[in-house]
């Protein structure tokens, strides 16, 4: 029982340094990883909640819930990646643009 | 009933199909995008005609039943949520697809019409699911198609909005998704009735319900979570932003009520019912008076999203008086529908003059309404409704909500209600002052196409008399049923 709050416990920990990390950290990078970070706490926290049954048998349940939220977070980063990546390819052009206008 | 279950599927499937095949030959994806969105309208359509009053039925995904299968459950609140995505989907449709012939660039009309798809896709399925996981799974779905389409202005603003929309939105959904994952560890169901039989005031309860609705008020651009949503909607092409101020910000809603309402209802207390109401009332002034302030056209209705949204959320207090549940949740069904239809228009309007003027600035306006006279009148009518003057929708949902303010004595709610009218007035008239103003020297007009104007005019005049058909509304969204709670679903043994 001990082992499992503590998986419940790091799951919510993770959780809440991830939403703090998001709020404050300046960079786009930085918050794409936050919000993984935060995912992979509420993961955990699904899958602790596999033992709710007993000890022996794992409620299947929570893990192809799991299985499903993973999915969904690599599409999601995959997603934002992609935009971080256009992003700085456009700020380059802009700074480019800017530079010839000078000379 | 028959035929009424596999429409379930259906609406589901056939837009996914759709979207597929729109990727896949995009020389016909506009024919494709128009054609199946007039054939889900004519479906929804008919599964109303059959039956106003949809009768409270689930449908088991592959004849599984519960605990073990997934279930479909259509109710009144259900089908009033389907008729305005159709009615929207339909009318944005033929709208789009002449605005993005004007862009003349192949590969955002190409993108347009497969993720347009997969958003409706995902928005029937998201309205009809009656479990708690499939709806995260549906959440995430409508969140990345609306970033996608955001993207599809090409340009490096509408990047940076659409990225933090990104953001907020997969941080919304996790805090959504560990609630269900403290539900299921304490309750091992997923199914919103079932929940709502066995659900038990609780530490753990309640801290799932904290965590669902800080997820979900971050969707619905709620105060003060609103920052995303003008970036994001002022800067995306206008028929996205149209879908998305009148449906996307609707399944967040749509979500939050059916938690609150149907699974919570028990173990809500007044407080945070009344904290929930307290951010509405402020996002009604901050949204009013930001769009009061606003210079372009499009972020002014955008700010006037973030004011609407606060109205829907007074229905929450105002649920808990003594026999005000009803009125108040009729209420704010109304305002949902009404507000779809008429922020439709009036983003379809703000495309439509930012396309022949060449921007949308509100002061240099003058003039516009004796070149277009559609287009502005479309943008009256709809402010009427979002003001909130009889007979629109608008009108409507705001008595009913004044009703079970002054009924259930939380009079507070009043004085929000008439200034948040005001102020709509306010910002409305600005625009409206601007585009009547008569000028002697007229910019050369140019021709329109039919699908740049009629359509807009035609859902800002279903927002105007939505008013006037009371009784079959009453029907289709048979809310006494919706809360009544009553209808279970089958279980296994």
């Amino acid at each position: 029982m001990t082992s499992i709050s503590l998986y419940l416990l790091t799951g919510i920990v993770l959780f809440v340094l991830g939403a703090v990390y998001l709020a404050i950290h300046p960079k786009l990078m930085g918050k794409i990883m936050a919000v993984n970070i935060a995912g992979s706490g509420v993961f955990l926290v699904f899958i602790a909640a596999a033992n709710r049954v007993s000890n022996e048998m794992p409620d299947p349940v929570p893990h192809a819930m799991v299985l499903t939220g993973i999915v969904v977070a690599v599409s999601a980063t995959a997603v934002a990646l992609a935009f971080v990546s256009k992003i700085a390819t456009n700020n380059e052009s802009d700074r480019s643009a800017d530079n010839g206008q000078q000379h | 009933m028959e035929t009424s279950s596999y429409l379930y599927i259906v609406i589901i499937l056939l837009p996914l199909v759709a979207a597929i095949l729109a990727f896949l030959w995009q020389r016909f994806a506009v024919f494709i995008g128009i054609t199946s969105a007039t054939v889900i309208a004519v479906l929804v359509a008919t599964w109303i005609g059959q039956d106003l009053q949809i009768t409270n039925a689930y449908y088991y995904l592959g004849g599984w039943h519960l605990p073990l299968g997934i279930a479909l459950y259509a109710d009144g609140f259900t089908a009033t949520m389907l008729v305005m995505t159709a009615l929207v989907g339909l009318g944005i449709s033929i709208y789009a697809s002449a605005y993005f012939k004007n862009k003349n660039d192949h590969s955002t009309t190409g993108l347009f019409w497969p993720i347009w798809l997969i958003m409706w896709s995902a928005l029937n399925a998201l309205f009809l699911s009656a479990d708690i996981f499939n709806i995260y799974v549906t959440l995430e779905l409508v969140s990345l198609s609306a970033v996608a389409l955001v993207a599809l202005a090409q340009n490096s603003e509408a990047n940076k909005a659409a990225l933090r929309y990104l953001l907020v939105g997969l941080f919304g959904s996790l805090c959504y998704l560990l609630g269900v994952g403290l539900l299921y560890s304490e309750y091992a169901v997923l199914e919103f009735s079932l929940l709502s039989d066995v659900i038990t005031l609780s530490p753990v309860t309640l801290s799932a319900l904290a965590l669902m609705s800080a997820g979900l008020i971050m969707k619905a651009a709620l105060f003060p979570m609103h920052f995303w949503l003008p970036p994001a909607h002022g800067s995306a092409p206008a028929p996205v932003s149209a879908v998305l101020s009148a449906l996307v910000v609707k399944a967040a809603v749509y979500l939050l009520f059916r938690l609150w309402f149907n699974v919570f209802e028990s173990i809500v207390t007044d407080y945070s019912a009344q904290l929930i109401g307290a951010l509405g009332a402020a996002a009604v002034l901050w949204g009013s008076v930001q769009a009061l302030r606003a210079e372009r056209f499009k972020l002014l209705v955008a700010y006037s999203t973030v004011a609407q949204i606060g109205y829907f959320f007074l229905a929450i207090p105002l649920v808990q008086g003594a026999g005000t549940a009803v009125v108040a949740v009729s209420g704010a069904m109304y305002l949902m529908l009404s507000h779809a239809l008429a922020k439709a228009a009036m983003f379809a309007s703000a495309g439509t003059i930012l396309h022949v003027a060449g921007h949308d600035r509100i002061k240099d306006l003058a003039g516009i309404n004796q070149c277009y006279p559609v287009t502005v009148f479309t943008i009256a009518i709809a402010g009427v409704s979002l003001v909130g003057l009889p007979p629109s929708g608008g009108f409507m949902g705001k008595w009913l909500l004044l009703q079970a303010a002054f009924t259930s004595g939380q009079w507070w709610w009043v004085v929000i209600l008439l200034l948040g009218s005001l102020l709509a007035a306010g910002y409305i008239f600005r625009v409206i002052a601007h585009a009547f103003t008569h000028l002697d020297e007229l910019p050369p007009a140019q021709a329109l196409d039919w699908r740049m104007q009629w359509p807009a005019l035609i859902i800002a005049v279903l927002a105007m008399i939505l008013g006037l058909l009371a009784y079959p509304l009453a029907e289709l969204m048979g809310v006494s049923e919706v809360l009544s709670n009553t209808h279970r679903p089958a279980v296994m043994p």
